[in-house]
C-alpha cells in the first residue's frame, strides 16, 4: 500500500466518524434542510470537474465529458446552496407577532 | 497527476473541510442553521478559487462554458421551484452530483487509457466512482419522475424482477473483473456505465412513492460516497473529506427515516411496499372497506372547532399539494383568537421528506412552539376535543397498530383516533400514497370533509371567525 493511499484511507475513515458524529442530534424539523445542505456539499465534485475540464485531455470526447461534468457539478452546487438557503429563509426567528401577509412566495 | 500537490493549496482545502464540518454542525440547530449554510458556502467558494490556481488546469475554456450553462440552471431552478416540489428538486440536484462524479471518473479513465496506464490500483476507484455515481444519477431521475408524477408513484413490479436486478449486478461485477485483469477497453467501460445507470433505474422502480424520502436520502449518501471515491481518483483530500461527510451523515439520516417508519432499510428497498394489498380491498373501488363513512359540511366543522377547547392539527402531504399552509395558519390564528388551544402534530414522515411539514408551516409563519413531534403529542390526543387531519392518510392509519398483514403494520402513527372528535380533510376517498385503506374513516368519531384542502381550510377559517 502506497503512502498516499494510506494517508487517503486515514482521512476517509476519520471523515466517516466525523460525518456520523456531526449530525447525530438534529431536530426532525431540520431534516429536510439538512438533507438539502449535504446535497449541496457533495457539489464539491465541482473541484474534480474543474480539474477534468481544465486538463483538456482526450480530444472531443474528453472535452464533452469535461463540459458535461462542469454543467452537472455547477447545477448541483449552485442549486443545492440556493435551495437550502430558501428553506432556511423560512426558519426566521419569530420573537414578534408573526405577520401572515409578509410572504407571498 | 495526483502527486503534484502544492502545500499552500492543500492548506486552503483543509480550511474548506473544516468550514464544511462546522457548517454541518451548525445546520443541526435552528438558530444557527443559516450561519451553517453560509460557512459551508464560503468553504465551497474557497475550494473553487484555490482549484483555479491548480497547475493541472491548462485550459479555462471548457470550465467557463460548463459553468456558464450550469450555474444559471442551478440558480434559477432553485429560485423557481415551489416549496412543495422541494423533495424532487433535491433529487434532481443530487442526480446531477452523481452524474458529475461519474463523468469525472470517466475523464480520468480517458486520460489513463490514452497514457496506457490503466493499472488496477487506478482502475478500482475509477470504476467504483463511475458505478455509484451512475446509479445515483439514474436512480435520482426515477425518484424525480415519481414525485413529479411524470410516472406512477406506485411500485413498478414484474415477474422475475429480483432475478433481472441480480443479473445486472453480476454483469457489472464480471465486466469490472475483466477490466481489472487487463481488458480495460473503452467499450467495456461504457458498458459498465450503462449497466450501472440501468441498475439505478430498476433499483428505484419497485419502490413506492411513499418511500421516496428514504430513497432520496440514500441516493444522496451514494453521491457523497461517489464524490469521496472521486477524491481517491484525483488524489484530492477535500473531495474525500466532503464526500465522506455526506456519505456518512446521509446514511445516518436514511436509517433515522426508515426507523421512523419502523422498517428496515432492506425492507424499504426490496419489499415492493404498496404492492402488498393486492389480495383484499385494494384499488379505487375500495371506499374504505365498505363501512359507513360520515361526511360533514364546512359549517358543521367550523362550529365544532370554534366551540372546542383544544384542537390538534395533523398535516400531511395533502396540505402540501393544495398549498394550504397559509390557510392553515389563518385557521389556527382564528381559533387562538377564540381562546382555543391549537397544536400541530408532526409525524416524522408526513409529507414527502422528514421535516417537510415543518418547512411548509414555517413558510406560513406558524411558530415552532406550536409544532410537536409524534412522541410528544401522542399522549395528548386523549385530552383533546378535536383532531383535525389535513391531507394526512397513512401516518394516521390505525391499521398500522392492529392489522398484522397491512404493509404499514408496526409503523408508529399519530393517535388521532384517541381524540374526542376526528375531522379528516381529504380530496376524495382514494387511498393514500401507499395505496392502503384507512379504517379511521369508518370510526364513528370521525367525520370527513371532502374537497381541496386549501379550499376547505379557508372555509373553516372564515366559519370560525364568524362563529
Amino acid at each position: 500500500m502506497s503512502e498516499r493511499l494510506l494517508f487517503e484511507l486515514t482521512v476517509f475513515i476519520l471523515s466517516i466518524f466525523v460525518g456520523f458524529e456531526v449530525i447525530s442530534k438534529v431536530p426532525s424539523m431540520l431534516h429536510t434542510p439538512l438533507m438539502s445542505a449535504t446535497n449541496a456539499i457533495h457539489g464539491i465534485v465541482v473541484v474534480g470537474a474543474m480539474l477534468v475540464a481544465g486538463a483538456a485531455i482526450g480530444g472531443e470526447i474528453g472535452r464533452t465529458l469535461g463540459i458535461a461534468a462542469m454543467i452537472l457539478a455547477t447545477v448541483n452546487v449552485v442549486g443545492g446552496f440556493a435551495v437550502t438557503g430558501r428553506m432556511l429563509q423560512m426558519f426566521k426567528a419569530k420573537p414578534t407577532a408573526p405577520d401572515p401577509q409578509a410572504k407571498k412566495s | 497527476m495526483s502527486m503534484l500537490r502544492v502545500p499552500s493549496l492543500e492548506i486552503v482545502y483543509l480550511i474548506t473541510g473544516v468550514l464544511l464540518i462546522i457548517g454541518l454542525k451548525f445546520l443541526s440547530s435552528p438558530a444557527r442553521a443559516k450561519t451553517g449554510n453560509l460557512l459551508a458556502g464560503i468553504g465551497m467558494v474557497l475550494a473553487v478559487v484555490v482549484t483555479g490556481l491548480d497547475t493541472r488546469i491548462l485550459n479555462w475554456t471548457d470550465i467557463i462554458i460548463g459553468a456558464l450553462i450550469g450555474v444559471p440552471i442551478g440558480y434559477f431552478s432553485a429560485r423557481a421551484v415551489k416549496m412543495t416540489a422541494m423533495p424532487q428538486m433535491v433529487a434532481l440536484f443530487n442526480g446531477a452530483g452523481g452524474g458529475a462524479a461519474a463523468l469525472v471518473a470517466s475523464g480520468e479513465y480517458l486520460r489513463l487509457n490514452a497514457a496506457h496506464a490503466t493499472t488496477p490500483g487506478e482502475l478500482v476507484p475509477i470504476l467504483l466512482s463511475l458505478i455509484i455515481g451512475a446509479v445515483s444519477f439514474a436512480g435520482s431521475l426515477v425518484a424525480f419522475a415519481k414525485l413529479q408524477e411524470l410516472m406512477t408513484g406506485r411500485p413498478v413490479t414484474y415477474p422475475g424482477q429480483q432475478v433481472v436486478n441480480a443479473l445486472i449486478v453480476l454483469a457489472i461485477v464480471a465486466l469490472c473483473v475483466l477490466m481489472l485483469v487487463g481488458h480495460a477497453t473503452p467499450p467495456l467501460f461504457v458498458a459498465v456505465a450503462v449497466l450501472a445507470a440501468l441498475l439505478g433505474v430498476v433499483g428505484v422502480l419497485p419502490i413506492g412513492g411513499a418511500d421516496m424520502p428514504v430513497v432520496i436520502s440514500l441516493l444522496n449518501s451514494f453521491t457523497g460516497v461517489a464524490v469521496a471515491i472521486t477524491g481517491f481518483v484525483l488524489g484530492s483530500t477535500v473531495l474525500i473529506i466532503s464526500g465522506t461527510l455526506v456519505g456518512a451523515s446521509g446514511t445516518l439520516l436514511t436509517m433515522l427515516m426508515s426507523k421512523a417508519m419502523n422498517r428496515s432499510l432492506a425492507n424499504v428497498l426490496f419489499g415492493a411496499f404498496g404492492s402488498a394489498p393486492k389480495g383484499g380491498a385494494a384499488g379505487a373501488a375500495a371506499a374504505g372497506g365498505g363501512g359507513p363513512v360520515r361526511s360533514a359540511s364546512a359549517e358543521d366543522v367550523a362550529t365544532l372547532l370554534a366551540y372546542s377547547r383544544s384542537v390538534i392539527i395533523a398535516p400531511g402531504y395533502g396540505m402540501a399539494v393544495a398549498q394550504a399552509q397559509h390557510s392553515v395558519r389563518e385557521l389556527s390564528a382564528a381559533l387562538e383568537k377564540r381562546g382555543v388551544d391549537v397544536k400541530f402534530a408532526i409525524h416524522p414522515v408526513a409529507g414527502r421528506m422528514p421535516g417537510h411539514m415543518n418547512v411548509l408551516l414555517a413558510e406560513a409563519n406558524v411558530p415552532y412552539s406550536q409544532l410537536f413531534e409524534m412522541d410528544q403529542i401522542n399522549p395528548e390526543f386523549e385530552h383533546t376535543d378535536v383532531a383535525l387531519v389535513i391531507g394526512a392518510n397513512d401516518v394516521t392509519n390505525p391499521a398500522a397498530r392492529n392489522v398484522s398483514n397491512s404493509p404499514i403494520y408496526g409503523m408508529p402513527i399519530l393517535d388521532v383516533d384517541k381524540a374526542a372528535n376526528v375531522i379528516v380533510l381529504k380530496r376524495s376517498m382514494n387511498p393514500g400514497f401507499a395505496g392502503i385503506d384507512n379504517p379511521l374513516y369508518e370510526n364513528p368519531k370521525c367525520m370527513m370533509l371532502f374537497g381541496d384542502a386549501k379550499d376547505s381550510v379557508s372555509k373553516l377559517a372564515a366559519g370560525v371567525a364568524a362563529a
